[in-house]
């Protein structure tokens, strides 16, 4: 079962999801890495402005290949989540709801994602050209001088995506692979 | 007899394969996610699988990067002694992934200096390992290498004492500990002996070998299949949401060592490994 949810992601949905759901996600989301998320939350930290609004929003970890002639985006696989630990806790505070990643992720960032009602969504790390396919449209918001680490406005459409941890802290990396063993030791 | 050759024609070669390697995946890894699509029990594996193959796929088709991480250039030069270049070979190399990077839409992916991190712009410079080699012909490898794997590899400078068996607990230990960060399946490359330095080197430039081919030496061709199989039995999976495929390959690579020293270097690499070699 393929559920339909959509960005931005209201607390109430994000509470919803369950680790492990197949989702298929529409609507608009920021792209933001290493980088980006560094300054943010320093801009943050000082009492700035985010560039764009942090209430629902949901973040996907990807720094893409550029467009090419006659096209929307270029590849746009997800990046290894746990270099952004550091700054998702206050993300989610201000807000956040939705991280996309791929990758195991803190304490911390789960003890966030609990008191706050925030999930972590997986999209399939290296298949950049098929997530490419989803992006519907794609326009720079800031920190343009990052290059592929600028943070972009996506408009997606039926984006595939597998909850990984849900807003209980259950852990589809610790699950799926303790159930397979299981299903393997139990076949002996 | 010395060949005289224009480096001009190292910028097109790197420049070429920097796209081309970028775009199509190697043989050996296609058939090695066919070949484990077919051996694949588990629901979630296989879908994760399916969506792999569609996108390498999809990437060849539409002349897109197959990943958006489009790496670090990982070039290796293998320079006939015979031959004279006209100008800079680091100079010619670096050109060559300048325009490859630029007209292939590939992402630049290199930060100037470790700490105060400002992009280069152009993907340079390229990670280039020269090595002389006797005759006139120069061999050019191109490997581009992403990080979401690189960050997962190890060295570890074991105790002779620890031997075989702490080679084994060392290399599925790294396996482990990287679990679903570099994104599985993964082909792992391994180098024992030598130094500090050549280890390490000896794991990059075991991941160069087709992974359907295994070591000369029969007993690390044993070790080869022993370790894969010992990994394809951590759960893993594909993307870490379990299954047997967690790895498609395991090369290994080796040197001597000191008699004080038993070196080992695991240098991950992901479902998207490229190489992409030409002969001039």
């Amino acid at each position: 079962m393929v559920k339909k949810i959509t960005a931005p992601l209201t607390r109430e949905a994000a509470r919803e999801l369950r680790a492990g759901d197949l989702v298929l996600l529409s609507g608009t989301i920021y792209t933001a890495r290493d980088a980006a998320h560094k300054r943010l939350c320093e801009l943050l930290a000082q009492g700035g402005q985010p560039p764009f609004p942090l209430e629902d929003s949901v973040i996907y970890f990807v720094g893409p290949t550029p467009a090419a002639p006659g096209t929307i985006i270029g590849s746009c696989g997800p990046t290894t989540s746990y270099r952004m630990d550091a700054y998702s806790p206050t993300l989610i505070e201000r807000g956040q709801t939705g991280m996309i990643g791929k990758g195991v992720r803190s304490e911390e960032v789960i003890e966030s994602m609990k008191k706050h009602g925030a999930v972590y969504f997986g999209a399939t790390g290296g298949a950049g050209a098929l997530l490419a396919r989803c992006v519907r449209a794609n326009e720079p918001v800031a920190y343009e001088d990052l290059g592929a680490e600028a943070i972009r406005r996506l408009v997606v459409e039926d984006m595939p995506l597998t909850v990984v941890i849900d807003s209980l802290g259950q852990n589809l990396y610790e699950l799926g692979r303790a159930r397979y063993l299981q299903a393997v030791d139990e076949t002996r | 007899m010395i060949r005289e050759v224009d480096v001009s024609l190292i910028s097109d070669t790197v420049m070429r394969l920097c796209i081309e390697a970028n775009r199509e995946l190697p043989r050996d890894i296609c058939e090695a996610l066919e070949t484990a699509r077919g051996q694949e029990t588990w629901p979630t594996a296989l879908s994760i699988l399916d969506g792999l193959i569609e996108n390498h796929t999809l990437a060849k088709q539409c002349s897109a990067p197959i990943c958006q991480d489009t790496g670090m250039a990982c070039v290796f030069v293998e320079l006939g002694q015979d031959v004279h270049l006209n100008g800079s070979l680091r100079e010619a190399v670096d050109e060559g992934v300048r325009r490859g990077y630029g007209e292939g839409y590939l992402r630049k992916s290199v930060v100037a200096d470790p700490i105060r991190r400002v992009n280069t712009g152009d993907n340079t410079p390229a990670m280039l390992h020269i090595e002389l080699v006797p005759g006139s012909k120069i061999r050019i490898t191109v490997a581009p290498k992403g990080f979401g794997s690189e960050n997962m590899s190890r060295i570890e400078m074991l105790r002779p004492s620890d031997g075989l068996d702490g080679v084994r607990r060392f290399v599925l230990g790294a396996v482990e500990k990287a679990g679903p960060n570099p994104c599985p399946p993964v082909v792992v490359g391994v180098g024992i002996g030598g130094s500090f330095d050549q280890c390490a080197l000896l794991a990059k430039k075991a991941l160069l070998r087709p992974i359907d081919r295994r070591h000369p030496d029969p007993f690390y061709a044993a070790l080869e299949t022993e370790l894969l199989d010992s990994i394809n039995r951590l759960g893993i999976g594909p993307q870490g949401f379990g299954g047997r495929t967690t790895a498609l390959g395991l090369c290994i690579e080796t040197l001597p060592t000191h008699i004080a020293g038993l070196p080992c270097a695991v240098n991950i690499s992901c479902h998207v490994t490229r190489r992409k070699t030409a002969v001039l």
